[in-house]
């Protein structure tokens, strides 16, 4: 809520910093008395759980670039230096590692969850749109990660990507050359990267700013899918949310940390335990598996120019969607047939994953045309058809109705 | 209503089984040139959540490193101080120091400006077989030696590939050239098994000594070398375990806490609405 009467100054400062500078009033409106729909379910910790994985990055990142050297002839000497010799540098790394992967796995369940219950349509599409400028800024930013490593793959994965932005016609191969500071990926590449992947995550910080503040102006979006109409239908974020959101990022963290003590190479590739070497390409080059369904696109493109706009559109496509359907029903669960085709679309997303790590030949190469068009035709086709054909469920009067008979029942 | 929830929940966790399923399986493996042999499978004591590394085994694959491997290949990111630190082959500094006694290193200049030679210390990282990569080239018929620091890690398979390829040489199928540099090893796929290095293992090559130490034969003594390289690879392996039991434990009765919170607090807030709406 924009501008709540929640907030009263205790004592003499506070209300002297109220009249000069209402920073407590934010918070405290922001995160405390906030009033949050009553029915969200676990699938809407993702938000929470999304912001520890932020901090998580940044708090290691930082300490990271405290040892760190970006410079062509000594990063992957300074990484296993933090491996082997900083006081638990092992764990920092893997925390950063794995973390990035965490972060991706968070963010795409808490995309599928805003298309599932709808959370994109009126009058949340700013709020959508600022999610998607941050994946597409998390996207780059873990690019440039991962490159810093200075493995055979971080190398080969930078001269990939950076080679796409040649298939401009004109400015395409000036581009390239600006951007790689030279004639071919090498130090000053890595050096800009790295300049760049420390700045980026500090825009991602401000781009949650506003997105939170997107989601404070209308409010939260429920498994309903309809709107507050009376107090009863919220409950304050603090204690009912803070807690529940702890709780769920405490089972995060479990999953998380099986990872960084357990099995910290599982997701990488053993390529980039060898040094970067412009001499040797490896056998196959492939991107981490945050980025696979998005490879499986541009590959799934003859020409390389269409491959790089498709791959481009794949996520420029996102910022109409609130456009693209229609449909008045928010929510999935009083819409049966959107239900089914959602479904249809995680698996395609899925199965697009699995083939940008298979070499893009044969029956894989004809899936993924297939699924690359899926992809498409949902945003292009199917809602909007849906929005037309579709007759929905009734939905619920109110929030409060269901869950409170629920909880009735269940006490009797 | 509840009905309805309850398959999307099992459709949900359908997908989230298959996102998992593609986390662990998508890790993209070497498309085979050729046929991709099964790996040998080794019994690793480092192996599980609360792997450690067996010492004996460790010390005895520093004795085939030194007396073996080190001619051709480096450890360029281990000091000589490794060897004496925790979760590792944990030899005594003294022992160290008379290994680090038999390499040389340059060091200088001295007060003349001279460079000058003296015995390493166990400050000092290991020796490196060749001044640099060409002349490592020229003594191995156009090979390149690859450093083995971090072998392990750098290979699909980790330390059953490197297992599987001390044991895997043999004769060359029909249809296969070899000319005199070459041999032929069937876990060496990416070239059809064609590869440079002769075979360095052979029954009795080094002399393990004291008691009860086992023969050296071919499969053990690939064994202590594959474990000494995960050590080299991997030298804080035994304290990530411990540190991830002991996290794993605290997250467990924290995400316990914190549930029956959750529940407790929920009722609280279903039933004050309950008797709002009962007053009503």
């Amino acid at each position: 809520m924009p501008h709540g009467e929640s907030y009263e100054p205790r004592n003499r400062f506070t209300a002297w910093m109220d009249a000069r500078l209402p920073l407590l009033r934010v918070m405290h409106e922001s995160f405390l008395t906030y009033p949050t729909p009553r029915n969200l379910n676990y699938w809407w910790t993702f938000g929470g759980i999304l912001t520890f994985c932020l901090a998580v990055q940044m708090i290691t990142g930082i300490i990271l670039a405290m040892h760190y050297v970006p410079h062509a002839d000594l990063a992957f000497e300074s990484v296993q230096h933090i491996m082997r010799d900083v006081n638990y540098g092992w764990l920092i790394r893997y925390v950063h590692a794995c973390g990035a992967s965490m972060f991706f796995l968070a963010a795409y369940i808490h995309m599928f969850r805003s298309l599932y219950y709808g959370s994109y349509k009126p009058p949340r599409e700013m709020l959508w749109i600022l999610g998607v400028v941050i994946i597409f800024l998390m996207i780059v930013t873990a690019f440039l990660g991962y490159v810093l490593v200075w493995g055979q793959m971080s190398f080969w994965a930078a001269t990939v990507i950076t080679n796409l932005l040649g298939a401009f016609p004109l400015i395409g191969e000036a581009v390239k050359e600006w951007l790689w500071g030279g004639f071919a990926v090498g130090n000053a590449t890595l050096n800009r990267f790295f300049s760049l992947h420390y700045l980026l995550p500090f825009v991602i910080v401000g781009m949650v700013a506003l997105h939170i503040w997107a989601l404070h102006i209308p409010g939260n979006n429920n498994p309903q899918g309809i709107d507050v109409r009376q107090g009863k239908d919220t409950v304050p974020f603090h204690p009912y949310y803070t807690v529940k959101d702890l709780f769920a990022v405490s089972l995060f963290a479990l999953l998380f940390s099986y990872f960084v003590f357990y099995d910290p190479e599982a997701l990488g590739h053993p390529d980039n335990s060898i040094k970067a070497n412009p001499l040797q390409t490896p056998p196959h080059i492939v991107p981490e598996w945050y980025l696979l369904p998005f490879y499986a696109i541009l590959r799934a493109v003859p020409s390389k120019l269409g491959g790089v706009l498709i791959m481009f559109a794949s996520i420029g496509i996102l910022f109409f969607l609130p456009w693209l359907d229609r449909a008045k029903t928010r929510s999935a669960r009083y819409r049966p047939l959107f239900r089914q085709f959602f479904f249809l679309f995680v698996i395609a997303c899925l199965g697009l994953g699995y083939l940008g790590a298979q070499t893009p030949e044969g029956a894989h190469l004809i899936l993924a045309r297939i699924l690359t068009f899926y992809y498409f035709a949902h945003f292009l086709i199917v809602l909007p058809l849906l929005s037309v054909i579709e007759k929905p469920l009734p939905v619920p009067k109110s929030i409060n109705a269901p869950v409170l008979k629920g909880a009735g029942a269940a006490a009797q | 209503m509840r009905k309805r929830r309850v398959r999307f929940f099992a459709a949900a966790r359908a997908a989230a089984a298959a996102l998992l399923f593609s986390l662990a399986g998508g890790s993209p493996a070497f498309a085979a040139e050729g046929e991709k042999p099964q790996l040998l499978k080794g019994a690793w004591s480092f192996d599980g959540p609360f792997g450690r590394f067996d010492r004996a085994s460790l010390r005895r694959g520093l004795q085939i490193y030194r007396e073996v491997c080190s001619s051709c290949h480096g450890l360029s990111f281990l000091y000589l101080r490794n060897l004496s630190e925790a979760g590792g082959p944990e030899l005594s500094l003294d022992a160290v120091k008379a290994i680090a006694a038999d390499y040389e290193i340059t060091d200088g200049p001295d007060r003349e400006g001279d460079m000058f030679q003296r015995k390493r210390r166990p400050s000092d990282r290991f020796p490196e077989p060749y001044d640099n990569d060409q002349a490592a080239r020229v003594a191995n018929a156009g090979a390149l030696p690859p450093d083995l620091s971090l072998i392990i890690k750098a290979r699909e398979g980790g330390a059953d590939y490197v297992y599987s390829l001390l044991q895997g040489y043999e004769a060359a199928p029909a249809g296969v050239k070899l000319d005199e540099t070459q041999h032929f090893n069937k876990y060496f796929h990416l070239t059809g098994g064609v590869l440079a290095m002769p075979p360095p293992l052979t029954d009795g090559i080094v002399d393990y000594e004291g008691e009860g130490a086992p023969k050296a034969t071919v499969k053990q003594m690939a064994h202590d070398v594959t474990a000494f390289l995960a050590w080299a690879s991997e030298p804080r392996l035994e304290e990530r375990k411990r540190l991830g039991f002991q996290v794993m434990v605290y997250l467990a009765i924290f995400a316990a806490l914190l549930y029956f919170s959750t529940r407790r607090l929920w009722l609280t807030a279903h039933g004050e609405a309950d008797e709002k709406e009962e007053s009503a």
